[in-house]
């Protein structure tokens, strides 16, 4: 069920046949010959068990790793060929424990990559005023309290809002729900997902959790072992007939409710 | 005599003493901040140079202090008998903790802080200034403040090198074998480390970044 990766200007990222293996020459491979289109517009979710090799292919996105065999292009571009910096500023990444920055506030973290790209304040205040609206979090009352002052959900937010500050194209979220508790994990998932819906960005998110995997994507692909082995509409997803996708679905059954 | 009739009788010479002593820490601890800081900061992208550094200064305070000091009457410049070289050996000795903290506080940032930092496209030296140094500093200030508490220890020894301080009273004290000059070394000393101690452990638990 490989999807072949096509080559049109639609695609923002784009997989050709990467391999990546933690050290040069060594056996065990990460991911191997994954191949795979990120048109625009898409939330594709990265399902996986832990150690199957979901979170190497968000870091071959933004460059944080380089591929030992094959390219990885976003927005065209051959993530080698790009500076760094500036691949990475045009993608927001959100992670488990958000990584806030504990000694700035909700207003300075969420403002850092506008102050760091040289906006002016009023431009960075207003921005960061209409992000905490937008993640749902009232400015007056958050802006200047630092992350430990937050429950887990309020700073996996500003982590979204952090994220976006820049406006860049695309969205990596590495299990951002996953530290959560059920309720606010439920919570999160459906603001998320019309906030997707709203912002249109594209958007690649990593999940051991069907449940999530089925709620939020418009396309599910699943990694065992470095390898892509099924893919498909959350519609599609469970008429596959692959070993792992009917373990994952055996997952559902043991946790029913919700 | 008391003790207390002697220490008023003296005040005068115990104070200026006290200001002397007080005067070689402080600038002794400058020196060390100065050099120890920015190089803690340069050593977490290096390791070669981080290797280096931090033998040399842990080979530094292997040193005993009184060596150190003998050590570097015959250097030119920052050598000879008095101040300046007490001052140069104080700083010296001071440089481990102050470097080991920096660096120490520098590299055990929460990793996903770190992670977030990279992946939001900071460069290594933004993320240096902006992230790792603002949460290092309760770190590098706990060294300072062990630093701190050495140097005025240390620093009485000084006074074998004609640099003054409260040493001289301890000196002296040894030499005519009265406890009286012993201790108008000794309590101000004490005295000196426990105000640094208490203040500078304020400091740090007013930095400190949870």
């Amino acid at each position: 069920m490989n999807p072949k990766a096509r080559t049109t200007s639609e695609n923002l990222i784009e997989f050709r046949d990467v391999f990546f293996s933690a050290h040069r020459g060594a056996t065990g491979e990460i991911i191997s010959g994954v191949s795979l289109a990120v048109p625009h517009g898409e939330t594709l979710v990265l399902l996986g068990r832990s150690g199957s090799g979901k979170t190497t292919l968000l870091k071959l996105i933004n460059g944080m790793l380089a591929p030992t065999r094959g390219e990885v292009l976003v927005q065209q571009r051959c993530t080698t060929d790009w500076n760094l910096i500036q691949l990475r500023r045009s993608i927001g990444y959100v992670i488990q424990d958000a990584g806030l920055f504990p000694h700035f506030t909700v207003a300075e973290n969420v403002g850092l990559i506008p102050m760091l790209e040289k906006w002016e304040n009023a431009r960075i205040a207003a921005r960061v005023e209409e992000l905490l609206q937008l993640v749902g979090l009232d400015p007056t009352e958050f802006a200047k309290r630092l992350p430990r002052e937050l429950s887990g959900g309020q700073r996996q937010r500003v982590g979204v809002a952090r994220a976006l500050a820049a406006n860049p194209p695309i969205l990596l979220m590495d299990e951002p729900f996953g530290a959560l508790d059920p309720v606010t994990r439920t919570e999160m998932k459906r603001e998320f997902s019309a906030l997707a819906r709203r912002l249109r960005k594209t958007i690649v998110f990593v999940t051991h959790d069907l449940r999530e995997a089925l709620y939020l994507a418009s396309r599910i692909i699943l990694l065992e072992s470095g390898h892509i082995v099924a893919s498909g509409s959350p519609q599609t997803f469970m008429q596959i007939d692959h070993p792992e996708v009917r373990a994952f679905a055996a997952s559902l059954a043991v946790h029913p409710g919700a | 005599m008391s003790i207390w009739t002697f220490f008023v009788q003296h005040r005068g010479e115990i104070l200026a003493a006290t200001f002397e002593h007080l005067q070689l820490v402080v600038i002794a601890m400058a020196m060390a901040i100065l050099i120890g800081v920015p190089l803690g900061l340069l050593l977490v992208h290096r390791k070669f140079l981080r290797t280096i550094a931090l033998g040399i200064a842990s080979i530094l305070q292997t040193i005993p202090s009184l060596a150190l000091f003998g050590f570097l009457i015959p250097v030119p410049f920052i050598g000879g008998i008095g101040k300046r070289t007490a001052i140069v050996a104080l700083a010296l000795y001071a440089l481990l903790p102050i470097l080991r903290n920096t660096y120490v506080g520098l590299t055990s940032i929460d990793p996903a802080v770190l992670e977030s930092a990279e992946a939001m496209g900071m460069t290594n030296t933004q993320i240096l200034l902006r992230v790792r140094f603002p949460l290092a500093l309760a770190f590098i200030l706990a060294g300072i403040r062990t630093a701190t508490i050495i140097t005025i220890g240390v620093a009485t020894i000084a006074a074998a090198i004609g640099a003054g301080g409260l040493g001289t009273f301890i000196f002296r004290g040894v030499a005519l074998v009265s406890d009286k000059l012993l201790l108008a070394g000794a309590i101000p000393a004490a005295l000196l480390a426990i105000l640094a101690d208490l203040l500078l452990g304020f400091l740090e638990r007013r930095l400190r970044v949870t």
